[in-house]
């Protein structure tokens, strides 16, 4: 089939603004509503009403084919869930239109249909058929599914005497089983330990590659994103505004999104000090001012300082906290052969790092000058926040590591054959 | 178009810069042993090892008996107005149906001490009840035919059946989409699957007072009919009934919460204007097929009947039959037509 698998045609999903106020309307209200309704209709179609409406999504087209894994990026409110609920039928769009030629199924949440007070074994019939499985596809699954989720033991335990982990394992591996030829799955590996996210990511590597499902993956993991996608579409308020190949566009939202983050950092300058820092800033490979450096590239941080009194003795320091506020790395000039705020002066210090050993993440730097004996000249905590990003160029090729170290060094490993004889046993 | 720095790079340093970290990534393949680095042709990665390990192959989709629309193109558009109900789809996920009826009943009674008991003593304290009030002190026994009054218990009990299943369908199944909007929220499948599953489900308590009425009828030594084989007609009216109304209730619910209010007391209203407690012999003759627009009406008249074996009211059960159908009707095309409304205001 040439056409398309999915066609969308300026979609678009408007929310009265008042939403609000009407999720709990009364009958009164509505009678009140209905004796003030020709009024309402008339601003509206003189367009004084046009303000009470938020359009979630709007004017969204794009075409995705057979096959495709799809990944779709953008902040919280930008429109994905919104494009995903209609695609999945559970809203109406407002305007526009979207033809799917396959069969649909969307996950939405994990473990959608869940009884608490139903066993293990009971909660995958309902889940499984809830998504869409007949009962004979779910009996001819039910091992494999059983064996995914890990739940053996406990499949006639009431999911809710589940684990957290346990729930959302089974869970998943009902959706994971699932065979259609469109998968709609909305930030649902944003459950469950690493080790099984990267077992549902392989399940839906396996699903899109080997079969030749479409896949269409909402997610705020861009390592997820980078790893299944090809194509990803980026959304902003509520509009397409990039796609094309993953790399690139989850490149563009990284940037994009790192607004908050600080990569350059200018503090009040305070004169009584014998030395202050005037700027610091990250950068990446190329020299450019960055927020988001990649992983296994070179990096640099560079910082300006003002010397106001010698300080023979002073070294600059760096450190570098992960997310979670422990200590990762720490670089200073302790024991270098430099005089460098020997004398009045402004200095301009960069620290350079060939190869980015950082594993993908958000990270603060705290930076300072320091002089030994008598601590801290000026120092600032975690003045500057950045993103290592994983955007392999080639596909091929990514961050991988297993264990969830904090950093990944680079080491050179040598092999030679051993000429000697083998120990033989029992001598 | 793009209101942030983006900087773009040229082919060569990606190209240079993508080399030096091949070299890296190399090592760290290597240096870790696990890894979700994909090569072409080759199976070496940690993610297919365990995913190859959960047994045999999956049969491709071609393999599956029936698809939820395969080779069907789906249009996605806004609608308006009235929606017609789409039976080939309903069809399709009967399956789903069954399944959310079977949790329903197993649900039910969970975490209750007296579980299924239930069923058998909320109908028996009512007719306990009911005779000792209505029967004995409002005198009511005495308005049934003259061979009925020392059987009064059992005549309640015969108009309670339905009551207590229509009553029940419509209290629960009233509030059924928004006790379930988690479902409506996150997932689609024919929404009229909802109610119909809530009041299908009731149909087991009515099998379990069936027993206990059973019982009751040995006691006093009613012989039932030979019409009642009519019985599962009657039932099959009553559900329907239930439905319509329920349909109706449910959709009505979901946009205005003060159904939640309204239904209890309307149950209680209901039960005043349908024979459970007093045979229909009271209401004025000329008023009769009036009354008969109350669906209960004609279906426990015509329990009463094929039970004991007194006149079949043909005409009051057709008058009942066509309400049932116009507010059965009128609820699935109310449900459909805020049905696209549901997900957004649940």
């Amino acid at each position: 089939m040439n056409k398309p698998i999915i066609t969308v045609e300026n979609l678009g999903k408007a929310y009265r603004l008042g939403q609000q106020e009407e999720q709990y309307p009364t009958f009164r209200d509505a009678l009140v509503g209905m004796a003030k309704a020709p009024l309402r209709r008339f601003q509206q179609l003189s367009g004084s009403g046009n303000d009470e409406l938020f359009w979630a999504v709007k004017d969204v087209s794009f075409d995705i084919n057979r096959g495709e894994v799809v990944g779709l990026i953008g902040r919280n409110g930008a429109g994905k869930s919104t494009l995903l609920k209609i695609l999945s039928r559970i809203t109406e769009p407002t305007s526009g239109r979207a033809v799917l030629r396959g069969r649909v199924a969307s996950l939405l949440e994990v473990g959608t249909g869940f009884h608490p007070e139903l066993s293990g074994r009971e909660n995958i019939y309902l889940n499984g058929s809830i998504l869409g499985m007949k009962k004979v596809e779910i009996d001819r699954k039910f091992d494999e599914i059983v064996a995914f989720a890990e739940v053996e033991q406990f499949l006639d335990t009431p999911v809710k005497r589940y684990s957290s982990g346990m729930y959302v394992r089974l869970a998943f591996a009902v959706a994971a089983h699932l065979e259609p030829e469109i998968l709609i799955v909305d930030e649902v590996l944003a459950v469950g330990d690493a080790q099984f996210q990267k077992k549902c990511l392989g399940k839906m590597q396996e699903v899109s590659t080997g079969e030749g499902r479409t896949v269409l993956f909402v997610s705020h993991n861009m390592s997820a994103v980078t790893e299944l996608c090809q194509r990803a579409l980026m959304f902003r308020d509520g509009q397409l505004v990039n796609s094309g190949p993953t790399a690139n566009v989850v490149d563009e939202y990284l940037q994009c999104g790192s607004s908050d983050l600080k990569h350059y950092f200018e503090p009040k300058i305070d004169e009584d000090r014998e030395a202050s820092l005037l700027s610091a800033a990250v950068h990446d490979s190329s020299g450019d001012s960055v927020a988001v450096v990649r992983f296994g590239e070179p990096w640099s941080v560079t910082s300006s300082w003002e010397v106001r009194r010698p300080l023979p003795l002073a070294s600059a320091s760096l450190r570098i906290f992960d997310l979670s506020g422990r200590l990762i790395l720490v670089s200073n000039t302790v024991g270098l052969p430099t005089a460098f705020f020997e004398n009045p002066g402004r200095r301009d210090v960069t620290c350079s790092f060939p190869i980015n050993v950082l594993r993908p993440g958000q990270y603060f730097l705290t930076i300072g000058l320091w002089v030994r004996g008598r601590g801290a000249i000026d120092e600032h905590e975690r003045c500057i926040s950045f993103h290592v990003s994983d955007l392999p160029h080639d596909p091929e090729y990514t961050y991988t590591a297993a264990g969830n170290p904090a950093a990944v060094a680079p080491s050179d490993w040598s092999f030679r054959n051993n000429t000697e004889p083998a120990l033989t046993g029992g001598v | 178009m793009l209101d942030c720095g983006f900087s773009t790079r040229s082919i060569h340093s990606v190209f240079t810069r993508h080399s030096s970290r091949v070299a890296l990534l190399d090592r760290l393949a290597m240096n870790d042993g696990i890894t979700t680095t994909q090569r072409p042709n080759q199976e070496t990665s940690l993610l297919h090892a365990a995913t190859d390990a959960l047994g045999p192959e999956r049969t491709p989709p071609a393999a599956q008996s029936t698809d939820h629309g395969a080779n069907v193109e789906l249009v996605i558009e806004p609608k308006s107005g009235w929606v017609a109900v789409d039976f080939r789809e309903l069809w399709l996920f009967h399956e789903l149906l069954w399944f959310l009826v079977w949790r329903d009943i197993k649900v039910r009674y969970k975490q209750t001490v007296l579980g299924v008991a239930w069923a058998v003593l909320v109908p028996v304290f009512s007719v306990t009840i009911f005779t000792i009030i209505f029967g004995n002190f409002a005198k009511l026994k005495y308005e049934l035919p003259a061979e009925l009054i020392a059987v009064y218990p059992v005549y309640v009990y015969a108009g309670l059946l339905p009551w207590l299943f229509f009553s029940n369908a419509i209290s629960v199944g009233g509030q059924t989409l928004v006790s379930q909007r988690q479902l409506l929220t996150k997932i689609y499948f024919p929404r009229l699957f909802v109610p119909t599953a809530t009041v299908t489900s009731g149909l087991v308590d009515m099998a379990i007072s069936f027993g206990v009425f059973a019982v009751m009828m040995a006691i006093y030594g009613v012989v039932p009919s030979p019409r009642i084989v009519l019985l599962p007609l009657l039932i099959l009216l009553a559900w329907a009934a239930s439905l319509g109304i329920a349909f109706t209730l449910s959709a009505l619910t979901v946009t205005y919460r003060d159904f939640r209010f309204v239904i209890p007391f309307m149950v209680q209203a209901w039960q005043f204007v349908s024979p459970v407690v007093y045979p229909t012999t009271i209401v004025p003759e000329r008023y009769r097929y009036f009354y008969a627009l109350n669906p209960l009406a004609g279906i426990i008249e015509g329990f009463r009947s094929v039970i004991f074996g007194t006149p079949f009211p043909w005409a009051m059960l057709c008058i009942s039959t066509l309400s049932t159908a116009a507010l059965l009707v009128y609820g699935v095309m109310y449900f459909r037509k805020t049905e696209r409304r549901f997900a957004d205001i649940a």
